[in-house]
């Protein structure tokens, strides 16, 4: 019997943290003005020792001005939209949940949109509209996907797919009508992209949302492995069910609502990557949660940059890439669920 | 609850008799319950007062045909529910006012198998039964592997421990099930209809097996089960319920009377004595001029 330990989670933090970085240094490198490791590392090394005034200006345009914001935004998206389907899936005791595929993330951006458009003023207003969004659309599919008292696996995807479907449907409703009013940037929100980068005076706040959010939901990663087994026998085995889901419901939403106001609607993120951990790392949640986040980061790190570099200079929406990877795999990962 | 009463262990000294006398552990005493829809509205279904003790080292089958309000009187003894009337305790303590985690290091329930949602190793899975005693992430401590490892043995199980539940026959899993609530080291054991996807070999098996493990670690055991033979066979006592309604309670000898269980369970049968003082249930086929 060799059970997890500590131990070995963090070893593999540590290695899936060396192979996130090697993976920065690449999208780095890699782009429409293509630029070489070795003064990719003189001027990283330049700005770890504090001599970022000896930056040549070219560098510090594209490579910190331009990439490194989206980079770090596409690792913020990357871990909070795989964290938070990993916890959907343990949440809804379903192996299909993802925040895109429940409508999670559509309610999201329609809760953003709602916010620009009755109250622009306000701070955090996107983030705070999303956040009310993707809560009330999980809560919505969760009794829909019930049946006699049961969560139904079928009911639930069904759920989650109409609900996403009629909430786009309102998105497109709204951005049509109001094409008038000033909703920069809300077309994003509808195939996700990872161009427009957070406000300087924002990134605090995503940064603290992002690790208050994993580190609620890691918390309860020894609760969400009884609860995968069935609540009852959850409780029977001391797990106090109700505080875990809500810590999980309210979290997992936080997660899905930083992403989408930052990035709009990226797909299949949040069933690909737990997919994949689980295969490589075994199901257990205390190492399924961090292994999420960065493989998360790591494969929106590289989503992003084939989307920037396939048709170079075209760049196309990330949202497109995880959707072309992430369709065929909820086919086939719904096909062996039916056998 | 002091901290260090949650840390007992079931082969802790816990008010042992120098008489050989058993211990009460058990004792449900009027426990009444009533189903209802809404609040207000009329209950749907009821379980009328119940009384009865189970003792350290002792198998108590709870009888009945389906609605009979089995499910329901287990759920009062596991305390996930509160009776309307009466009391349930344990050792002395209300079931349904212990706190989760405490509950769960004083009774294991072991209910029909659930789906597996993720394959997961029956070692691991059997390292469940250590959570109630854990913290915040449970890393499993050598103790725990080696509690463990001893309930695996206890059930026969200890060559399974690599290998992934779905893959167990039926009677596998149910002794990997049965060797997690052992390492909750509780005092009462519960099971819900444990035999029911189990064949004849593996049913008697598991049944011998309780016996032994109650004799053993000292527990009590309370069994939900429709099996007439098995109860008879391998209980100290049964509660026969039907409609809600606790009908007898008693040693199988005293409660199996071929006219109360014809009526019971709506099938003609026929009760005798075997050589151990136990009965034996024959079922009889309606035909000729048995029929109505």
């Amino acid at each position: 019997m060799h059970p997890l330990t500590a131990r070995h989670v963090l070893w593999v933090c540590a290695g899936l943290a060396a192979v996130l970085l090697a993976c920065v240094v690449l999208a780095l490198k890699l782009g429409a003005v293509p630029i070489s490791v070795t003064d990719l590392l003189i001027n990283l090394g330049r700005v770890a020792i504090g001599r970022s005034d000896q930056l040549p200006s070219e560098y510090r345009l594209i490579v910190f001005d331009l990439r490194l914001p989206r980079i770090m935004l596409g690792i913020l998206v990357g871990a909070a939209l795989s964290v938070s389907g990993a916890s959907f899936q343990a949440l809804l005791r379903n192996p299909l949940a993802d925040p895109f595929v429940l409508g999670v993330s559509s309610g999201a951006a329609l809760g953003a949109i709602l916010a620009l458009i009755f109250a622009p003023q306000l701070p955090f207003v996107t983030l705070l509209g999303a956040f009310v969004g993707a809560m009330a659309t999980i809560a919505a599919v969760y009794f829909l996907g019930r049946r006699g008292g049961e969560l139904d696996s079928t009911t639930l995807l069904l759920g989650g797919v109409i609900s996403a479907s009629f909430l786009s449907a309102i998105i497109m409703f709204l951005m049509t009508t109001l094409a008038g009013r000033d909703l920069r940037g809300a077309v994003f929100w509808m195939m996700g992209d990872l161009s427009t980068p957070v406000p300087v005076d924002l990134q605090w706040i995503f940064m603290a949302g992002l690790l208050a959010g994993i580190g609620a939901i890691y918390s309860t990663s020894a609760d969400l492995n009884l609860l995968l087994t069935g609540e009852r026998e959850a409780i029977h085995l001391g797990v106090e069910a109700t505080r875990v889901k809500l810590v999980v419901y309210v979290a997992a939403s936080l997660l899905t609502a930083l992403a989408v106001s930052a990035s709009g609607q990226i797909g299949y993120v949040g069933l690909l990557v737990p997919h994949a951990v689980r295969r490589i790392f075994g199901s257990d949640y205390r190492i399924l949660i961090p292994a999420s986040a960065f493989c998360g980061a790591i494969a929106i790190l590289l989503a992003d940059t084939l989307a920037r570099t396939v048709v170079a200079p075209t760049e196309l929406p990330v949202g497109a890439m995880t959707a072309m990877a992430g369709a065929p795999v909820f086919i086939y990962l719904l096909r062996r669920g039916m056998r | 609850m002091s901290p260090s009463d949650t840390s007992t262990h079931a082969t802790g000294d816990r008010g042992a008799s120098p008489n050989g006398a058993r211990t009460e552990r058990l004792n449900v005493e009027q426990a009444s319950y009533a189903y209802s829809p809404e609040a207000q509205a009329a209950p749907t279904f009821t379980l009328a007062a119940t009384s009865f003790q189970a003792h350290e080292r002792e198998l108590v089958a709870i009888l009945g045909p389906n609605a009979s309000g089995k499910s329901t009187l287990l759920r009062l003894i596991s305390g996930t529910i509160a009776p309307l009337s009466g009391r349930v305790e344990l050792d002395g303590e209300e079931t349904s006012r212990l706190d989760v985690r405490t509950r769960a290091q004083r009774i294991a329930v072991v209910h029909q198998e659930s789906p597996v949602v993720y394959p997961a190793l029956a070692g691991d899975f059997v390292l469940q039964g250590r959570y109630p005693y854990g913290r915040a992430l449970r890393f499993a401590t050598k103790e725990d592997i080696e509690i463990a490892h001893n309930a695996l043995a206890q059930v026969g199980a200890d060559h399974l421990s690599g290998r992934t539940i779905g893959e167990l026959s039926g009677g596998e899993k149910q002794r990997v099930i049965l060797a997690r609530a052992l390492a909750q080291q509780p005092r009462l054991i519960l099971l819900d209809e444990p035999t029911l996807h189990l064949d004849i070999g593996a049913q008697v098996e598991l049944l011998e097996r309780l016996r032994q493990l109650a004799q053993e670690n000292r527990y009590a055991v309370v069994v939900v089960t429709h099996e007439l033979a098995l109860a008879a066979e391998f209980a100290d006592q049964v509660v026969l319920l039907q409609h809600g309604r606790c009908l007898r309670v008693g040693t199988p000898a005293a409660v199996y009377q071929a006219d109360l269980l014809e009526q019971v369970f709506e099938a003609p049968l026929d009760v005798e004595v075997g050589p151990a003082g136990r009965p034996r249930v024959n079922l009889r086929a309606r035909r000729g001029e048995d029929a109505m």
